[in-house]
């Protein structure tokens, strides 16, 4: 075969294999995707069984622990609008009240309290709290806040 | 001390921009004095840096809360080497660790090289200098770590507790040190651009820093997988984070360019592709640095909050190298880039390592699509949309089953051409050990199957068997020749081709690796469960029974660092006994907050301590988070004593006494009344061999790195003979 016309078709089948990647990795990552939504979005509307990667802050003394699974709201990070998480799995150390959290949740489903939402098994994240500093350490003001 | 350190960046910024000046004006008119000034330029930016750095260090290690990077980041309660390693848990301290060895290692590079490259050095010192200046600038204008407050406050925030490991003083240096590495092949590969000498001789020059950048990174992702492993309380070692993905990737281009360089080496070919990758790896290295940076996408390790100032220094900067970068190799391409020659055939060494390229540059595809997804999806849609893990293991688990292949297959082919009947005699035996492994794995395999992990059992095998009968080869060839020893004759096989003989370890221990990740992966069991003393809990046939709380205060410096709260956890199989394990969690004191005086020590960061059997084939891990809601109305009781007694003016010396006894008693009642606890146990298969195929890969790499004695000479005497030239010249 013809050189030139070899390398033409090594270069046809390589540009192929490429595109076809790039085009399976865009229909597989919309559609395994979850949606990043804050509690008030999910307040709006939710479709049920779709997950929903939801981010917000960990409301103070909502935390309850079971012998089951953790319990806690979510709130918005700039208003009080939040939903209630049950969940079960690894718990990471930074977790606690007024922390930012991101967990892949779905609806509760008709038989739970509205506005209630599962939390998928192991997909609990807790922002790095180096984060957070405090504003004036020693000083009666400080306390834990977004640098 | 603050403002010599200032000084030091405002000289160091001056510095660098009349460095970049000097040497580029010197390069186009070839006045080799201001060439030689750029050069000095940059040892004088690796000094100031050095000095800042130290005064940094230096206040870390005192705890001078004058400085608000200390004072935020540190306290006097930090142990004093967590304190040294606390400077680059900050923005400021990060980006003077940054700085400080992109100057140092390019220090280092030009100064081994003087003679050589004459025409591409100073194009090369110019954009290093030229990141020095960008570093210096993001400091001085939005992020000094000289920055200082009148009054010092009188303790600091103290260090994150979950930053409190031994490879967390490391990890960052080593991923720095990756980073500004790879700057270097980066820098240099510009030079060449734009004097259109893209010959191997540049590439040659650099290698050793592309491989110790190559090192330095795989080090540092290591150090960070097995401080995941260890500290984090989930009991995984990767987990797809974008700022994990931000490391790998100009890792795994750089893997790309360590492979392909030897085709234009040998050949003369892939100059457009080497020349891609390696100014691609550059961009990703500074990418990586902006995404821990930036907090532009979401992440457990994301430093700084969205928005900040710093995303946009580094954003302009990515963009002026990516379009400089397209620009020089468009430009170039038909001429300095031009291949001198072609592939002969598809079965050639050439092909298996053009494959080992295309799988590892798809990898990195892959895993930049996925990180950068959420930005991807809401320029799209609008809407911001992430994928998970199962997404990235979708793709990359077949693609690095075809690379570990294709590191068993490429060594052995001959370059140019091989025919089939020679290529079978190369790998028959690794093929008959592959076929072994294949028809163990059909016999023993587990219930649930996991047949990407079985795949990898086999290629993996197959791969280290290659690399083991190359290496068998070659001694027994040596000792054929030569009369020698076996040892000695293994030993002179390495020291004679380093590069060869290293890169089959390499190729062992990344097979060694992926064969732990495969099996620890594919067949851990784990149980989240919440336990009374006495209680037990069975997972893989091992029974895990809480014997009893573990409670204690311990303190540095005479202050009191943190409450631990734990247990002493038993493993028995088959009723014989196993392990002790402690899990614990220590709870660190909120520093100046307005909450009780007891509860404040509750309040501040927690973090776990595992409890670990480390085996050659399991390991049992074990995690608790205690319940601490029964020690809490205890605790505000306390509360309201101390806030009585404050308001009846308790001397400081006595309310420090009464607080100790407050909180001896707290651990005494955990000890004697303890709560349930909520544990994690996991049997993890074949995690140590992470640990050991990550060893073996150092131990290649190091061996691969490492200059030879010839190679030295030969530079001393090229050395030599330019500067005889140059007294020619000047006679």
């Amino acid at each position: 075969m013809d050189p030139a016309r070899k390398r033409r078709i090594r270069m046809v089948v390589a540009l192929s294999c490429a595109l076809l990647l790039v085009g399976a990795l865009a229909y597989t990552s919309f559609s395994a995707a979850s949606t990043a939504v804050q509690p008030s979005q999910l307040l709006a509307s939710t479709n049920p069984g779709e997950s929903y990667q939801l981010t917000g802050k960990v409301v103070d003394g909502s935390v309850v622990r079971s012998r089951e699974a953790i319990r806690f709201r979510v709130r918005d990070r700039t208003s009080k609008k939040s939903v209630a998480v049950s969940y079960i799995g690894a718990v990471p150390d930074p977790f606690r009240e007024g922390r930012e959290v991101i967990i892949t949740v779905r609806s509760a489903g008709a038989a739970a309290p509205p506005h209630s939402f599962v939390g998928e098994k192991d997909t609990l994240i807790t922002k790095c709290p180096s984060k957070f500093k405090e504003s004036e350490p020693g000083s009666p003001a400080s306390g834990a806040k977004k640098s | 001390m603050a403002t010599v350190g200032q000084a030091c960046l405002i000289f160091a910024l001056g510095f660098s921009i009349y460095g970049v000046g000097a040497s580029l004006v010197g390069a186009r008119t070839g006045r080799e004095a201001l060439v030689r000034s750029g050069r000095r330029s940059l040892y004088v930016l690796f000094a100031l840096a050095a000095i800042a750095f130290l005064i940094t260090e230096f206040a870390f290690f005192t705890s001078d809360f004058h400085f608000t990077v200390v004072a935020t980041h540190s306290s006097t309660t930090t142990p004093w080497y967590y304190r040294l390693a606390a400077m680059w848990s900050s923005q400021q301290g990060s980006l003077m660790l940054w700085l400080t060895l992109l100057a140092g290692w390019s220090s280092l590079c030009v100064v081994m090289l003087r003679g050589r490259l004459r025409d591409v050095a100073p194009y090369a010192v110019a954009v290093l200098l030229g990141f020095g200046a960008f570093f210096t600038a993001v400091m001085l204008f939005s992020a000094s770590p000289f920055e200082t407050v009148p009054v010092a406050p009188p303790e600091g925030t103290g260090l994150n507790p979950l930053l409190r490991h031994p490879s967390m003083m490391i990890h960052p240096i080593m991923l720095y040190s990756g980073y500004t590495l790879f700057t270097i092949p980066f820098a240099f590969a510009v030079g060449a651009l734009i004097v259109r000498r893209v010959d191997a001789e540049w590439l040659r020059a650099t290698r050793v820093y592309a491989l110790a950048a190559w090192l330095a990174l795989g080090v540092g992702i290591i150090l960070g997988a097995r401080w995941s492993y260890a500290e984090l309380g989930w009991g995984g070692y990767w987990a797809w984070d974008p700022v994990e993905n931000a490391a790998l990737l100009p890792w795994l281009t750089g893997t790309a360019f360590l492979h392909s360089v030897k085709i234009q080496e040998r050949r003369g070919m892939m100059k457009i592709w080497n020349a891609s990758l390696v100014l691609a790896t550059g961009v990703l290295a500074i990418l990586g640095t902006f995404l821990v940076r930036s907090g532009v996408l979401d992440s457990i390790h994301a430093f700084v909050q969205e928005g900040n100032g710093v995303a946009w220094f580094f954003t302009a900067l990515i963009v002026v190298m990516i379009v400089g970068s397209v620009y020089l190799v468009i430009t170039r391409r038909d001429n300095a880039l031009k291949s001198e020659s072609r592939l002969d055939s598809l079965l050639s060494r050439e092909s298996a390592f053009l494959g080992n390229n295309l799988v590892l540059v798809a990898i990195a595809f892959v895993v930049l699509w996925g990180t950068f997804f959420p930005l991807i999806s809401e320029a799209l849609t609008g809407q911001k949309e992430a994928v998970g893990p199962p997404w990235f293991d979708q793709y990359t688990v077949p693609l690095v089953l075809i690379l570990v292949l294709l590191s068993g297959i490429g060594p052995v082919i001959a370059w140019r051409r091989t025919s089939w009947s020679r290529l079978w005699r190369s790998m028959r035996v690794p093929a008959l050990v592959a076929l072994l492994v294949a028809i163990g794995c059909v016999i023993w395999s587990p219930a649930n199957g996991a047949v990407s992990a079985m795949i990898m059992f086999v290629v993996g095998a197959f791969a280290i068997a290659t690399s083991v009968q190359e290496l068998w080869r070659g001694t027994r060839a040596r000792q054929a020749m030569t009369g020698e020893g076996p040892l000695s004759a293994f030993r002179l096989l390495l020291a004679r081709n380093r590069a060869r003989y290293g890169g089959f370890i390499v190729h062992i221990g990344v097979a060694v690796l992926f064969i732990g990740i495969a099996a620890s992966s594919s067949f851990q069991s784990v149980r989240d469960v919440r336990l009374d003393v006495g209680e037990q809990t069975t997972l893989d046939g091992y029974t895990f029974t809480y014997v009893k709380p573990v409670a204690k205060i311990e303190t540095q410096g005479g202050r009191l660092e943190r409450i631990t709260l734990g247990s002493q956890v038993r493993a028995t199989k088959d009723g014989k006994f196993v392990a002790n394990l402690y899990p614990n969690r220590g709870y660190y004191p909120a520093v100046g907050s307005m909450l009780g005086a007891v509860s404040t020590y509750f309040a501040g960061e927690s973090t776990s301590e595992i409890g670990l059997k480390a085996g050659v084939t399991k390991d049992l891990w074990v995690a608790e988070t205690p319940d601490i809601s029964s020690l809490m109305p205890v605790v505000r009781r306390g509360d309201a004593v101390f806030e009585k007694a404050a308001s009846q003016g308790l001397e400081p010396k006595a309310r420090s006494i009464f607080l100790a006894a407050a909180l001896n008693g707290l651990t005494t009642r955990y000890r004697e009344n303890p709560p349930p606890a909520q544990f994690r146990v996991l049997v993890s298969p074949m995690v140590f061999w992470i640990w050991i195929g990550s060893i073996i890969v150092i131990i290649g790499a190091v061996i691969a790195a490492w200059p030879a004695v010839g190679g030295v000479r030969d530079r001393v005497r090229a050395r030599q003979a330019a500067r005889v030239a140059e007294d020619l010249g000047r006679a």
